[in-house]
């Protein structure tokens, strides 16, 4: 056995022994007495399966797959570069039919997840916008997303206003909360600027929860309508407008679907236009930036107003959907998962995030059969994911570009 | 014309430095590191912030306007350590430098004449400004300053890092643009040498303050300054 052979075996028993060390405390101890069996099979399982990806992992080191990767390594090459030089239509078309024809294949329960998919897909596309595009860290990102759908609720609750008259009012509301939050930050950089959005995520949260006479606090808001539509109504000859309440869930994915599309889109343009690439110069070098002519204190506060907007739509929508909204879905958790999806996916780059949103939105629930150790496997996959592509699942495409001959 | 009339003292790096940059000068501050010399130029710029005295431009006092709004009236400078965007193109990073202008077609034109001073900038304009060597980085920088057509440039300290072969190119560009295009340089330099061999005026930093002021040629003769900058 070679030195290094022998070391990382040596490392790998120690993290096992390690984490059965951790493990042990939250599963042994129980009704005051020390079990050990419990945490034990739990230790073995995981030992188990840990061992048999080492093994497969120090094989691959070694060589022994060569045979099956490199031609399958090729072929993921071929593939690649015919996507690439597809037109962009021939590949979105797809796509889009198969969202389109989505409701009409699946049950109930996959379309609930797939409207909790596009959900984050806004909520990421917005974060990205603020993160990924101008590099200001927000992690009270959620703050925007309440905001909005307590503005729908309230709106709807107390006014009968409309779904669709409130979208806009929403998105405005939001836009201001973003100029506030924005506003104080304006000077920080870093970790300062992390925590007092942090903060101000949380001061929504807390103004929401006690708040009781505008918004109920914990109790929440019940009874928001749904989203409706006017139909054409021919009768008779004369032509009369009927309303239908979207309330099936069908109806309410298409909703989302086109919401969702709406933010790809605009966060496309916004990706490709003068507004974004002063997004990225104060990104790279804020100072640079300033001293090129741009308005950096401006420019951030539209970062966070831009970012804002997206989270309120989804707010409203999120809303309207559920019918009924209370503090506990605005919490910081929720920041940090859609900061997750930004990241996972890769910063700044769209297909990044809609990957990113699918991975952290679905897999939990297709992990769902192992129970106990779907959070195991969630985090493992997580830290999987951090290794192996510290770039996110889709970097964007600009930052994957450094060789001297790019075109 | 007076462009520049500085006289503002800063308790950390700078104590009462009065120079002043007349239209179509090359003017150099020189001095060892930690001289405050950078801090000369971002206090011009309105980043460093002057807790005494006042900066004046074209006339009349900049203290109130922001750094974004003195590319507009042709104050440009080219910070130190080049400060280009790692992660935009050359191409993109030349278009910040544009960024407040309004006219596509002097833009363009501006483009054309960069692109024919640097034409390795050229040959890589699709390039991450990330991926770029030193020397090219310093020409990137200089030339995103460029497409804000500007009456005014403050260096600092272009020759940093980079190979005598490559200042020397760089050096002969800058006093190009002075001559062709009459903008006004104000360098900073640590490398005393070409500095001085550029210049027109020389201001002396020393710990915040200036210490000498003359023409260059005359301070290449001087035997104190050969002894503590140029090394003779």
């Amino acid at each position: 056995m070679t030195r290094g052979f022998r070391k990382s075996w040596r490392n790998f028993a120690l993290a096992l022994a390690w984490f059965y060390v951790l493990l042990w405390p939250l599963l042994g101890i129980r009704d005051g007495e020390l079990h050990f069996d419990k945490s034990f099979t739990v230790w073995l399982r995981v030992a188990a399966v840990a061992t048999a990806c080492f093994i497969l992992y120090r094989l691959g080191r070694r060589g022994v797959f060569n045979p099956v990767l490199e031609p399958a390594g090729r072929l993921r090459d071929a593939v690649a570069d015919r996507l690439h030089r597809a037109p962009r239509w021939m590949l979105l078309a797809p796509l889009l039919l198969f969202a389109l024809a989505y409701p009409l294949v699946t049950n109930r329960y996959a379309q609930d997840v797939a409207i909790n998919v596009l959900v984050y897909i806004c909520l990421g596309l917005g974060l990205n916008v603020v993160v990924g595009l101008c590099g200001l860290l927000d992690l009270g990102y959620i703050a925007f997303y309440g905001v909005g759908a307590y503005t729908y609720a309230l709106l709807s609750v107390h006014y009968a206003i409309p779904f669709w008259v409130c979208l806009p009012i929403c998105a405005l509301f939001a836009a201001m909360a973003g100029c506030i939050i924005g506003y104080p930050t304006l000077r920080m950089r870093g970790d300062y600027l992390a925590i007092v959005t942090l903060g101000f995520g949380e001061i929504v949260r807390l103004v929401l929860n006690n708040w009781m006479a505008l918004t109920g606090g914990p109790n929440g808001i019940l009874g928001i309508k749904p989203p409706g539509i006017y139909l054409p109504h021919f009768a008779g000859g004369s032509l009369s407008f009927e309303y239908l309440a979207l309330r099936k869930l069908e109806y309410l994915y298409y909703i989302i679907l086109l919401l969702a599309v709406g933010t790809i889109i605009a966060v496309h343009r916004i990706n490709f236009s003068r507004v974004g690439r002063a997004f990225e110069a104060i990104r790279e070098d804020e100072t640079a930036a300033e001293l090129m002519g741009v308005n950096t204190f401006r420019y951030k506060l539209l970062a966070y107003a831009l970012g804002a907007i997206f989270g309120g739509l989804a707010g409203a929508f999120f809303a309207a959907r559920m019918r009924f909204v209370s503090p506990e879905s605005f919490t910081f958790i929720e920041s940090a998962m859609v900061l997750s999806m930004v990241v996972l996916g890769g910063m700044g780059s769209i297909p990044g995030v809609i990957l990113g949103a699918l991975a952290l939105v679905a897999l939990p629930e297709m992990f769902r059969q192992f129970e106990l150790y779907r959070m195991l496997a969630f985090g493992g996959a997580m830290a999987l994911m951090m290794v192996v592509r510290p770039a996110g699942l889709w970097p964007a495409a600009r930052l994957g570009k450094r060789s001297d001959d790019a075109g | 014309m007076n462009k520049v009339s500085a006289h503002y003292g800063h308790i950390r790096a700078l104590r009462d430095v009065s120079l002043s940059v007349e239209e179509g000068e090359i003017v150099t501050i020189i001095g060892a590191n930690g001289a405050g010399k950078s801090t000369t130029l971002m206090t011009i710029c309105g980043i460093v912030p002057a807790t005494a005295g006042e900066v004046r431009y074209l006339g009349r006092s900049i203290a109130d306007i922001r750094a974004d709004q003195l590319p507009a009236m042709g104050l440009c400078q080219v910070p130190e350590g080049r400060r280009i965007f790692p992660r935009l193109t050359i191409e993109e990073n030349l278009d910040m430098g544009a960024f407040f202008r309004r006219d596509p077609d002097g833009v363009e034109a501006d483009r054309n004449l960069v692109y024919r001073l640097f034409p390795v900038l050229f040959e890589r304009r699709s390039q991450y400004g990330g991926t770029l060597s030193g020397g090219e980085q310093q020409m990137l920088a200089i030339a995103r300053a460029l497409m804000s057509r500007p009456k005014m440039l403050l260096l600092d300290e272009p020759s940093l890092g980079l190979s005598p072969m490559i200042s020397q190119h760089i050096f002969r560009i800058v006093r190009n643009i002075n001559e062709e295009r009459g903008v006004t340089i104000l360098l900073v330099e640590q490398n005393a040498n070409i500095a001085l061999k550029l210049a027109d005026r020389a201001y002396v930093l020393e710990t915040g303050r200036v210490v000498m002021e003359d023409t260059a040629a005359r301070l290449r003769e001087n035997p104190a300054i050969r002894k503590a900058y140029l090394g003779q």
